[in-house]
């Protein structure tokens, strides 16, 4: 099937690109906090196979970038120094999926420093804390998303199956999360919270609140599958013959709502994504000097920034590739779910 | 202030006043002010002689809220009076002494106690009326007076002894002191003369503190300064225009100032000023931070930037030493153990690395600092100072002597934990809106977790982060910065003093509280009242050696004052004491002439 082949390419990629984020130790050449004091805001090395005279190398190498007498961020290649890309070499100490130690590196360059996609303020690897901001900022979208699903799907369906007083009282309190302020809820909570909140309880923090104020929409999508499924013939002919209501969830009505779900998740974790960066660049979430492509974007609030160094602009391009594969996936989940309902009616109006 | 947001501006009159303990003998009777036909003498002043006319357009970082000195509190309301108002001796901004200004000349008495100030002839306020030596009486009575809730009144009321103002002839004042004061005659700058003839009688109906807002009609209002108000548009623009009475002239003869109008444009925020300057809108900008001063200086079409060097701004983290009492979380109160031992504030202090902060933050426009006097202050810096280098192995020195211990960590980490073998953990508060504190901040943060501690930054909105540290005293240590607004010690007195708003690591202590504060607040005492410069400085520097041994503040950089100016402003030459590029306001002109000025 083309539509299956769809969904598992789009799965595909988004696999290999959270694959390359989940072992950032690996991918990163260095430690995501670690200061190069002497290169500052040093613009992104360019990779070279052919060096001054004409050769051709099958191992990139990078011209060793000198500070021009006089100037702060202002570097010229050093051609008389190339410095070529080794892989797999040992570095620093890293803990693979956070809990394997390691210090086996895709790439580096021996005892120097290499930096292909520049370094910030702090002279600290921009690749690294992009790699390694990406775990924050992915991790907050998806398990944001799925607590809102966990949520909006308990609730939804609660409403939508008793109906009655539980389904206006739940809907009511729908939409009045939907008509929350959540920036400035969270502004008011962190108010409320003690001075130093370290990064950990930072981030679940914006986990929590990311998922307590978004479950409202799923719940009203959940709550409708559930109120048209329970009134199908075969949910009613179970009810005849005494099924249980635990048992007409689980077996008729709740699978009804997993194309939903899914089409819902792949929508979500964007957004939560976008969320988890739009709080950090104003500062509500992991502190410093832990990395999150919200936390880094953050460099761009200054004027001087935003003229000066272009690949401060690279985390907020990151996104390109993770929201395209989420709503491809997002639409190939669509395209099915409907090939699906088409099927299933042609199916029933045959029996 | 883009650097200095704890500038206290609001004190910084107080504080002088608050050293000077004046009252005034006041005459009982006022006489109408004598017709002074006297020719005017003008205040020649040397330099390049430009020409007349023009408009010149800066930014200020906000609306003013007041033309009044007596109620200014902010920044942007003392710039803006600072071109508007004049005061009897001024010091030069340029070589941090003082000159004559509406006093001619002065005399001080051998005792130290008496000085006799003659004023110029002809003096006329910008609305034309006469100003003499009635003015100046007029003047400190309001200083002085209880009932105009000035907010120099309140450290008015603290002092016992006051200063005794009387007047001799209509050009000659005399001020008698009752004790002698070290910092003499610059004590009169900044202290504007005010229009008696405008200001008596809501005086006298005690309603001087609603006087000269800035939706007041322009005749309302006058000072002294070369320039008077003209038109006021909420929200956008103040216009000045040049005032035709001004005192000063050039070499040649012409009256200054060279300006016909100076406008000032309300930009709320740095970033927005410098994108003004660049687009032409504004001639000038100041008070630059190093990065804009970068990206200006990639592109100079049509304007200069200028490095005046080394301001007076000392940025500095501080330990809470507050005497926080039982109600205190015990957390802090087991932090508060290992901020007392001197031994470990000055581990702390060895381990910065000022040289990166210098290179960051500043860019190399910076000077790194181990005290509060800066590198920009001419005569008062302490050369027997220590500068020592950084030095990772002398912090382990010193923690080791503390009690202070290492462990290592299951990923080769290395934890500092105090003698009770309690990890040190603790947090730095900065200002959320300063990049270069939070940029310290982070530099801070990497050093110490070379030597095993464990920091948290927090940014904080600065009201907040103010109210933590002056009011509930609810943290662990904060980066700041202070701005002297005066090369002279005594623009620092309240820092230096324990009792002292401004002692930040335990402000406005009763009785100070370690023997070295009270070793300090003796030595600044005494400074004070010491007769010469040579007494005056040795037990200064005195105090600066017992600061650096002690570091209850550990001194980090200090920014180089950075402004820059269209090519077309003439006398363009920036200083370090504020204000920065209008100290000279009256001789800066427009090389192209008023015509093409005009946009």
């Amino acid at each position: 099937m083309s539509r299956r082949r769809k969904v598992a390419i789009w799965l595909l990629v988004l696999g290999a690109l959270h694959g390359v984020v989940l072992c950032a130790g690996f991918f990163a050449p260095y430690d995501p906090v670690e200061q190069d004091r002497k290169s500052p805001y040093l613009p992104p090395m360019r990779l070279h196979f052919v060096d001054m005279r004409g050769q051709f190398h099958l191992r990139p190498f990078v011209y060793v970038l000198q500070l021009r007498p006089a100037s702060f961020d202002q570097y010229v290649e050093d051609t008389t120094r190339p410095r070529p890309l080794k892989f797999f070499t040992f570095g620093d100490r890293y803990r693979l999926l956070g809990f394997l130690p390691s210090r086996l590196h895709f790439f580096g360059a021996g005892d120097e420093r290499i930096y292909l996609l520049g370094t910030d303020a702090f002279g600290r690897d921009q690749l690294s804390r992009l790699l390694f901001g990406g775990q924050v900022s992915l991790l907050a979208g998806l398990l944001g998303a799925g607590f809102t699903l966990l949520i909006g799907w308990c609730i939804g369906a609660a409403a939508g199956y008793y109906g009655g007083w539980r389904d206006d009282l739940l809907m009511r309190v729908a939409e009045l999360f939907l008509a929350l302020p959540w920036l400035y809820l969270l502004f008011a909570i962190r108010a409320f919270l003690p001075l130093t909140v370290n990064p950990l309880q930072a981030f679940f923090l914006i986990v929590a609140v990311i998922a307590a104020v978004g479950w409202a929409r799923p719940a009203r999508l959940v709550r409708g599958i559930v109120l048209s499924a329970k009134e199908r013939d075969f949910v009613r002919a179970a009810r005849g013959f005494g099924a249980s209501h635990l048992y007409l969830l689980r077996r008729h009505i709740l699978p009804e709502t997993s194309s939903v779900l899914l089409t819902q998740a792949a929508i979500l974790i964007p957004q939560y994504v976008l969320a988890e960066m739009t709080l950090s660049f104003l500062g509500l979430g992991v502190p410093e000097p832990v990395p999150s492509w919200g936390n880094l974007l953050s460099n761009l609030q200054q004027y001087s920034v935003l003229v000066s160094y272009w690949w401060m602009y690279l985390p907020a391009l990151i996104m390109v590739p993770f929201f395209l594969g989420y709503l491809g996936l997002a639409s190939a989940l669509q395209e099915r779910a409907e090939a699906y309902k088409i099927q299933r009616r042609s199916f029933g109006s045959l029996a | 202030m883009r650097n200095c947001p704890y500038m206290f501006g609001r004190y910084r009159i107080l504080f002088r006043l608050f050293l000077c303990f004046f009252a005034l003998i006041s005459r009982p009777a006022f006489t109408k002010a004598q017709q002074n036909n006297a020719k005017e003498e003008f205040l020649v002043l040397p330099g390049e002689v430009g020409r007349s006319g023009g408009r010149l357009v800066v930014s200020l970082r906000g609306e003013p809220k007041t033309l009044n000195p007596l109620i200014a509190a902010d920044a942007r309301s003392r710039e803006v009076i600072g071109v508007m108002q004049a005061d009897l001796i001024h010091i030069n901004r340029a070589t941090q002494l003082t000159e004559p200004a509406l006093a001619k000349s002065w005399k001080v008495s051998p005792d130290g106690l008496t000085y006799t100030l003659v004023l110029r002839n002809g003096l006329k306020f910008s609305d034309g009326e006469t100003m003499d030596a009635e003015d100046v009486l007029f003047s400190f009575r309001v200083y002085l007076d209880e009932n105009t809730h000035a907010p120099q009144r309140d450290l008015l009321i603290v002092g016992g002894k006051p200063i005794s103002v009387r007047k001799i002839d209509a050009q000659t004042v005399v001020f008698q002191m009752p004790k002698p004061y070290g910092v003499g005659e610059r004590l009169f700058d900044g202290l504007a003369i005010l229009p008696r003839h405008l200001l008596e009688k809501p005086f006298q109906e005690g309603k001087l503190g609603q006087i000269g807002s800035l939706s007041a009609v322009a005749n309302q209002w006058a000072g002294l300064g070369p320039f008077r108000l003209k038109e006021y548009i909420a929200g956008q623009r103040l216009v000045l225009e040049r005032n035709p009475y001004y005192w000063k002239s050039d070499s040649k003869g012409t009256r200054l100032p060279y300006l016909g109008e100076l406008i000032f444009l309300f930009v709320p925020n740095a970033d927005a000023q410098v994108l003004k300057f660049q687009s032409g809108e504004t001639d000038m900008i100041s008070q630059l931070g190093a990065e804009n001063f970068s990206v200006l200086s990639r592109q100079q079409n049509g304007y200069t930037v200028t490095d005046a060097g080394p301001g007076l701004e000392y940025n500095f983290l501080f330990f809470n030493l507050n005497d926080v009492g039982v109600k205190a979380s015990a957390d802090l109160q087991r932090k508060q153990k290992w901020f007392r031992d001197a031994k470990f504030r000055q581990a702390v202090s060895a381990a910065v690395d000022r040289e990166a902060i210098v290179r960051l933050v500043y860019q190399d426009r910076g000077a790194a600092i181990w005290g509060l006097v800066t590198p920009g202050n001419k005569r008062w810096g302490d050369p027997n100072l220590p500068h020592p280098q950084r030095s990772l192995d002398r912090s382990r020195t010193l923690l080791k002597e503390a009690g202070f211990s290492w462990t290592t960590g299951p990923n080769g980490e290395s934890t500092l934990q105090d003698s009770d073998g309690k990890p040190v953990e603790f947090s730095i508060l900065t200002s959320s809106t300063n990049a270069d504190r939070a940029k310290m901040a982070a530099l801070l943060q990497d050093d110490l977790k070379q030597l095993g501690m464990r920091v948290q930054v927090v940014p904080l909105e600065f009201r907040s982060l103010l109210d933590r540290v002056t009011q509930t005293k609810e943290y662990d240590t904060c980066i700041m910065g202070v701005a002297s607004y005066d090369a002279d010690p005594n623009s620092d007195i309240n820092v230096w003093l324990s009792s002292g708003g401004t002692h930040l690591w335990n402000p406005s202590q009763p009785h100070p509280a370690t023997r070295w504060e009270a070793e300090i607040d003796h030595l600044i005492e005494e400074q004070m009242s010491a007769r010469t410069f040579e007494q005056r400085k040795k037990l200064y520097d005195r105090a600066q050696e017992i600061l650096a041994e002690n570091q209850p503040m550990i001194f980090l950089a200090s920014p180089d004052i950075l402004a820059g100016a269209k090519n077309s402003v003439g006398n363009f030459h920036p200083a370090v004491l504020e204000p920065y590029v209008l100290w000279n306001v009256e001789q800066l002109y427009l090389k192209s002439g008023p015509e093409n000025a005009t946009r």
